[in-house]
């Protein structure tokens, strides 16, 4: 369980498996947020110079272990929280997160690590304010990706764990059991919930009134900092 | 079956396997000698006809690079210390470690995670942390400490040169000076070691004797424990002198 962060700023975060649209849901959070005049910085999952080189290099010749590729990610995390997302938030500024510790605690899992041991090398890692979850069937995640670049990158579709020679196969089993973990630390981590296979304005809807209720009040634009 | 224990967990994609090897590995500070003792330590073993693989701390092909290039730019805060390390580690291990003890060799450790331990949580990271991080460790069959005091590590480190950088924990900004820095740090891991030695059960060794006396009690803790495991049987024991190995890699000792 992740312990709550003391900031003045707040950090919403977007989960969901590949397709589920959670990136364009998040675009237009910031477009919404930033319109209003609040300051919000924005940071993705798996970005850091620092280990890109030898994750790269990893994925190609298939060197990774499930634990080093795991270690390999907690560390692009922990130089991502350090220096772009902890400095926001004790600024008082909104934090935006594509992806975060729960894609881990997912993917690594899936990949073979013990549940348990994920979440405790977290650990680190402050609670978001707001966590939301786009949930949706793999089919329809599958058919967005094809139909928006024709090809699966063969890490989104673990074709490293071997589950079938097929692509497309890969995709619906590796996602499935993906999407299955999310399932289940849904309830643990207070996500809120989104159906991703609505329309885009009606989710950003949604969206947008959750973000309202759940943070806005009593989060001040301009708030003293420390 | 000689089935593996771990830390924490362990590695649940490894299947359960017989791994007859011996895992053994030595601690100590930077400066007391701890590659001099390995190498007469391989030697013996060899000699008695066992096959040893040495591993040492960074110095994966996959991540060893990463880390260097990484302290050279100063772009490390406690966390990715502790996990950059860990990744490093992990990566000998399932590479180097794990198939060598599934052979049935002895591994000779020159330094484990217990430097991890010492040095992370000196960094400020969380002393739990640290430990369930190294959950998918395996334990070492023996902990061999080599234990100083800091006076006379530092009267070892001075003539060498330069103090590095990092270990004199330069990097935790306990001041500007690199002598005064280097104290500091070094007691405080010294301090670490202290605790673990007790917490983990090391065999703590005096490391201010001379290196042959030194070696003959790694020697002496060694064959206990082949003795307790039923791992002499298998080659024939032989007793050879001790002996430093060359030259070269032997400490200059002065004898007055």
């Amino acid at each position: 369980m992740l312990s709550p962060h003391h900031f003045p700023g707040r950090l919403i975060i977007v989960e969901g498996i590949d397709g589920s649209g959670k990136s364009t849901q998040l675009q237009l959070v910031r477009r919404w947020l930033e319109s209003m005049g609040y300051s919000v910085v924005f940071t993705e999952w798996n970005s850091a110079d620092l280990v890109r080189k030898t994750t790269k290099k990893g994925k190609k010749n298939r060197s990774l272990t499930p634990t080093t590729f795991s270690l390999l990610h907690a560390t692009d995390f922990a130089h991502r929280l350090v220096s772009n997302i902890l400095p926001p938030l004790k600024a008082g500024m909104i934090v935006l997160a594509d992806r975060y510790v729960f894609t881990a605690f997912a993917r690594d899992v899936v990949r073979g690590c013990d549940r348990d041991w994920v979440r405790r090398v977290y650990g680190f890692a402050p609670r978001p304010d707001i966590s939301f979850y786009f949930r949706v069937p793999i089919d329809v995640a599958l058919r967005r990706i094809t139909m928006a670049r024709q090809v699966l990158k063969d890490f989104e579709a673990g074709m490293d764990l071997n589950l079938s020679p097929d692509p497309m196969e890969s995709f619906k089993l590796f996602q499935g059991r993906i999407l299955h973990e999310y399932d289940a630390m849904a309830d643990e981590n207070d996500f809120a919930v989104m159906d991703a296979t609505g329309s885009i304005s009606e989710q950003q809807r949604l969206v947008r009134a959750i973000v309202e209720d759940r943070l806005l009040s009593g989060y001040r634009k301009k708030p003293r900092i420390a | 079956m000689n089935p593996l224990q771990f830390f924490g967990k362990g590695l649940p994609y490894l299947p359960p396997a017989d791994y007859p090897g011996v895992l053994i590995t030595i601690e100590g500070t930077d400066g007391v000698g701890r590659s001099t003792q390995m190498t007469m330590l391989r030697q013996w073993l060899e000699v008695q006809g066992f096959g040893v693989v040495e591993t040492g701390w960074t110095r994966s092909p996959l991540i060893g690079r990463t880390i260097a290039e990484a302290k050279q730019g100063r772009a490390l805060n406690r966390f990715t210390y502790a996990l950059l390390y860990a990744a490093d580690f992990a990566d000998r291990l399932e590479k180097e470690i794990i198939p060598a003890l599934r052979n049935g060799f002895v591994v000779l450790a020159d330094r484990y995670v217990f430097t991890a331990f010492a040095r992370d949580v000196v960094r400020g990271a969380d002393r739990q942390w640290v430990r369930d991080l190294y959950g998918f460790a395996p334990i070492p069959h023996l902990v061999l400490y080599l234990k100083t005091d800091i006076a006379t590590l530092i009267r070892r480190v001075i003539p060498r040169g330069v103090i590095d950088y990092f270990e004199s924990g330069m990097d935790l900004a306990l001041g500007d000076d690199p002598y005064d820095s280097f104290k500091r740090y070094q007691t405080l891991l010294m301090r670490e070691y202290d605790k673990m030695a007790r917490e983990f059960g090391f065999t703590v060794l005096n490391a201010r004797q001379h290196p042959d006396r030194i070696q003959r009690q790694l020697r002496d803790a060694v064959s206990e424990l082949f003795a307790s495991r039923g791992f002499w049987q298998s080659p024939t024991r032989v007793e050879i002198p001790v002996e430093a190995p060359s030259a070269a890699t032997a400490p200059q000792v002065a004898r007055r």
